[in-house]
């Protein structure tokens, strides 16, 4: 076999892991250089974008396959066995000095290290934990680790993983058990789950009060997973519903939404089409409404049903709950102010500051907001009624869109 | 009109002295002129603060207002000082200004200050050091033009990330100069100070393009987030241009392109694997081993669906006494253990009261996988229905076969179904020992999550003890064959 130079190697290692959404490089235990021999921060805040590629991904980590060569036949996957991409594999060593050498330029926040598998689950792992044992303990590297489990894999590598790492993570890859059956057959879900339940133990485990000994270090920002987004023929609420499950039962930090998008050499059980962008936006958007806005699922969206393209799912529940609009921002409580459309957050906490001092006008609103275009017909301000939107052509109609003529 | 002469573009400490004193003697914004740089001419003009300001009281101001004024300091604009002095100003009849975000006073304070951060943030972000080759110890060089006077806030950051390294970061207005132990600023410098290459960007940039995904373009979001003031010191943005001109064509020759012939290969030994352990469906198991594995793939009813695994029972292989439990629960489910959560703990207790040793008893469940409903993010236990123990009682009555213990525990209404096939009044039969088919003794008591529910300290006590002398009662028909 030739021997391939770093940098090509380097391109195909990277390549192979770009499908995986994952970048954060937050919320972990602060920590910083001083004191020790290495090079290396992080903290409990906002991670750090180093950079933005022209997809508006941001690059955070040094995202990359520890090897693609696979044992596994997954369709959706460019790194398959039976895919006839080139293939690499990094040694231990040059993986470290790579995360070095980018991090002392400023270039990232850390490593992000997935895998393909080879041989077995265990052997896989055990070069992963290389890797990361080498940056923490031998060059005693206090940056941001992210690293992918491979669910097969014991589980005392998956604690010795998570004791390295700051987070981790497993693909649970398709919404349906049964279309992960047909589309990845080597993968084992009842695998993934367990893992995933290992690991939410260990972090339980390490944060339990009261403790005379501290369990030892555990996965601090968490673990999380990523599903892909039409592959298979899951409705939208159906996807929803599998997050909710996940987030219930592991407290997952992230799910991440990743619409199914063309692979090099395609395989013929499963077309590609172009990504549904618009669909993962729209998913992710439900995601947050689960998450931060109070909202259920079943609020949101039935388990057959789809997300609607055109406008988002917080508009779509006001237009679907008349009765309950307007809002009045100098009244209503932050349950009801959060489920306003066009108000954030961090919008609806500053109205609240803000009403102590004074009845709130709709310039008041346009400032919090920068600009009320999509919140007026929804509220009611101090000098603000949308009464005389009733009359008008629906307000907030999605603009017409010429149909295709082909 | 009075002048306030400050000693650096970013001196905060003396726009703060000033401030105060001027707001003391009760200079209006409109008479205050503020200057920095030290030594003009106009600096001797009429009504010249002198250094050594005694300010005569004291006024307080809004806790956020000192941090509010530190970030805006650091702005760019020509007027920060004056809009500050005015915030400051108005703060003496309205202290709590601060919080009225859309004054627009206010709103135009708290934007510069968020421009600041944002500033800062992307300086720990968009900085590119450069080695600087053959020299020892290892030393790099950045060059950065930050919008704002953020260098000085923001050097720390890199210090505390690269203590053991030395570097310089260069800008037009000011230079920080880390040696591994003090941090020195000097005055600004030129792009040419810095050292024009380093061979790792190549490395680089090659990540850069490789991680980048053709199908997936979305420029703006890009550009809102590195924007195109910082490329020219970004070495990968040199290739953004390129990027993003051959990716609509890269992404549909990946649509249009046939799928390829995979290459010859056997079945992968995983898929070998997992096919030949499938469990046979309706073949009786053998051992409680293969009771265990079949659970894990067991399809009887849809519980298995929402759960992480299914909950096989535990214990010694011939054990005298079966405790029986409803389902597993939160923490069962993700363990895979049975009574291993806070009923499971309440439950040793119990039995190391009535005396029975927890490690002689197979604990299990009638019904295997955790059944529940999302409340928010917890899992809460939901009752299994008649269907779903009935389905599930075919694992039940192979443990009980293999293992043959001479007592059977059922905890709870659905373990009593479970065991004895026919709803039984818990209340009214507990404690008492009842013939099985099998020949085994049939007791039945409450579930320990019961205990956990009472709300009342004392009827909590009352149910509990009733519980251990129900339990008592067991060990008492253990100790007679």
């Amino acid at each position: 076999m030739a021997v391939l130079d770093l940098r090509r190697k380097l391109a195909i290692l990277s390549d192979a892991a770009k499908y995986d959404a994952s970048c954060a490089s937050s919320g972990t235990s602060r920590r910083d250089s001083r004191g020790g021999k290495g090079v290396g921060s992080s903290g409990p805040g906002m991670g750090i974008c180093h950079a933005y590629a022209p997809d508006g991904r941001c690059i955070s980590l040094l995202k990359i396959l520890l090897t693609n060569y696979c044992i596994y036949d997954c369709a959706y996957c460019v790194n398959r066995v039976s895919s006839n991409v080139p293939r690499a594999r990094f040694t231990v060593q040059e993986v470290v000095d790579l995360t070095l050498n980018f991090y002392k330029r400023n270039y990232i926040e850390g490593l992000f290290l997935s895998s393909g598998i080879i041989r077995s689950g265990d052997y896989t792992m055990e070069e992963m934990v290389r890797v990361v044992r080498a940056l923490r303990l031998d060059r005693d590297f206090r940056g941001y680790i992210h690293l992918k489990l491979i669910p097969e894999a014991s589980p005392a590598l998956t604690a010795e993983a998570a004791l390295y790492a700051d987070r981790v993570s497993i693909n649970i890859e398709l919404p349906r058990d049964d279309s992960l059956a047909r589309l990845a057959p080597d993968k084992d879900v009842a695998g993934i789950r367990r893992t995933m339940g290992e690991v939410r133990l260990g972090i339980d485990e390490r944060s339990e009060k009261g403790r005379r000994v501290r369990a030892p270090r555990f996965a601090p920002a968490g673990q999380s997973t990523q599903m892909i987004v039409g592959a298979d023929e899951a409705a939208d609420g159906e996807i929803l519903a599998r997050s909710e499950t996940l987030y219930g039962a592991y407290r997952l930090r992230r799910v991440y939404y990743s619409a199914f998008s063309p692979i090099p050499d395609a395989t013929a059980r499963l077309p590609l089409q172009r990504p549904p962008m618009m669909r993962e936006h729209r998913l992710y958007q439900a995601d947050w409404l689960l998450r931060f806005y109070g909202f259920s699922r079943d609020e949101l969206i039935g388990r057959a049903e789809n997300l609607d393209l055109a406008i988002d799912p917080k508009l779509a529940w006001a237009l679907r709950h008349r009765d309950r609009f307007p809002v009045d921002v100098n009244r209503a409580d932050r349950e009801m102010l959060l489920r306003t459309p066009g108000l954030g957050v961090r919008t609806v906490d500053r109205l609240l500051a803000m009403r102590r001092q004074r009845r709130l006008r709709l310039e008041d609103v346009r400032r919090l907001c920068g600009g009320v275009g999509k919140v007026t017909p929804f509220i009611v301000a101090a000098d603000w009624s949308p009464l005389a939107l009733a009359d008008a052509e629906h307000p907030v109609a999605p603009e017409p869109r010429q149909l295709s003529l082909f | 009109m009075r002048v306030a002469q400050l000693s650096s573009e970013t001196d905060f400490d003396g726009w703060r002295r000033a401030a105060r004193r001027l707001r003391l003697e009760g200079v209006p914004p409109d008479q205050a002129l503020w200057r920095v740089g030290a030594g003009d001419l106009f600096a001797l003009a009429e009504g010249e603060m002198g250094a050594c300001a005694h300010a005569a009281g004291a006024f307080t101001v809004p806790p956020a207002f000192p941090a509010l004024a530190a970030d805006v300091v650091c702005h760019r604009s020509a007027d920060r000082f004056s809009r500050l002095y005015n915030v400051l100003w108005r703060l003496k009849d309205e202290p709590r200004l601060l919080e009225d975000r859309a004054d627009p006073d206010v709103a135009d304070a708290l934007r510069m200050a968020g421009e600041v951060r944002r500033a800062s943030h992307k300086m720990k972000a968009f900085v590119r050091f450069r080695l600087l080759e053959g020299v020892a110890p290892e030393t790099y060089v950045a060059w950065f033009e930050p919008p704002h006077h953020v260098l000085e806030r923001t050097a720390q950051h890199f210090v505390k990330r690269f203590a053991n390294l030395r570097f310089s970061i260069l800008t037009p207005d000011l230079c920080c100069h880390w040696d591994g132990a003090e941090l020195a600023f000097t005055p600004g410098a030129r792009k040419e100070d810095a050292p024009a290459a380093d061979p790792l960007e190549r490395d680089w940039l090659t990540y850069y393009a490789s991680i980048f995904n053709p199908a997936r373009l979305k420029v703006a979001a890009m550009q809102s987030e590195m924007p195109k003031r910082y490329w020219r010191n970004l070495p990968e943005a040199a290739l953004i241009p390129a990027l993003i001109e051959a990716a609509q064509e890269r992404a549909e020759n990946m649509v249009a392109s046939e799928p390829t012939q995979p290459r010859k290969r056997a079945p992968s030994r995983t898929t070998v694997a997992l096919i030949e352990a499938a469990p046979s469906p309706g073949d009786a198991p053998g051992s409680l081993e293969e009771i265990a594995a079949g659970v894990q793939a067991c399809r009887r009813c849809d519980l298995w669906r929402g759960a992480t695994q299914g909950v096989p029972g535990e214990g010694p292989a011939h054990a005298p006494l079966m405790l029986v439990g409803e389902q597993p629960g939160d923490m069962e489910d993700v363990a895979g253990h049975p009574f291993v959560g806070p009923a499971g703990q309440l439950l040793d207790r119990a039995l190391a009261e009535a005396g029975i040793d927890r490690g002689k008893v197979f604990v299990t469940n009638a019904v295997k996988h955790f059944k529940h409903e999302l409340r928010g993010k917890r899992r809460l236990h939901k009752t299994p229905d008649a269907g779903e123990i009935t389905a599930c009682r075919w694992w039940l009555d192979n443990e009980r076969r293999l293992v043959r213990p001479r007592v059977i525990v059922a905890l709870g209404g659905s373990a009593a179904l479970a065991v004895f096939g026919r709803a039984m009044p818990i209340m009214k039969s507990r404690g008492q020992a009842m013939p099985l088919e099998d020949g085994a003794k049939g007791v039945v008591t409450v579930h320990p999550s019961y205990l956990l529910r009472v709300p009342d300290a004392a009827a909590k006590a009352a149910a509990y003890r009733d519980f251990v002398r129900d339990l008592t009662a067991v060990a008492e028909l253990l100790r007679f064959k």
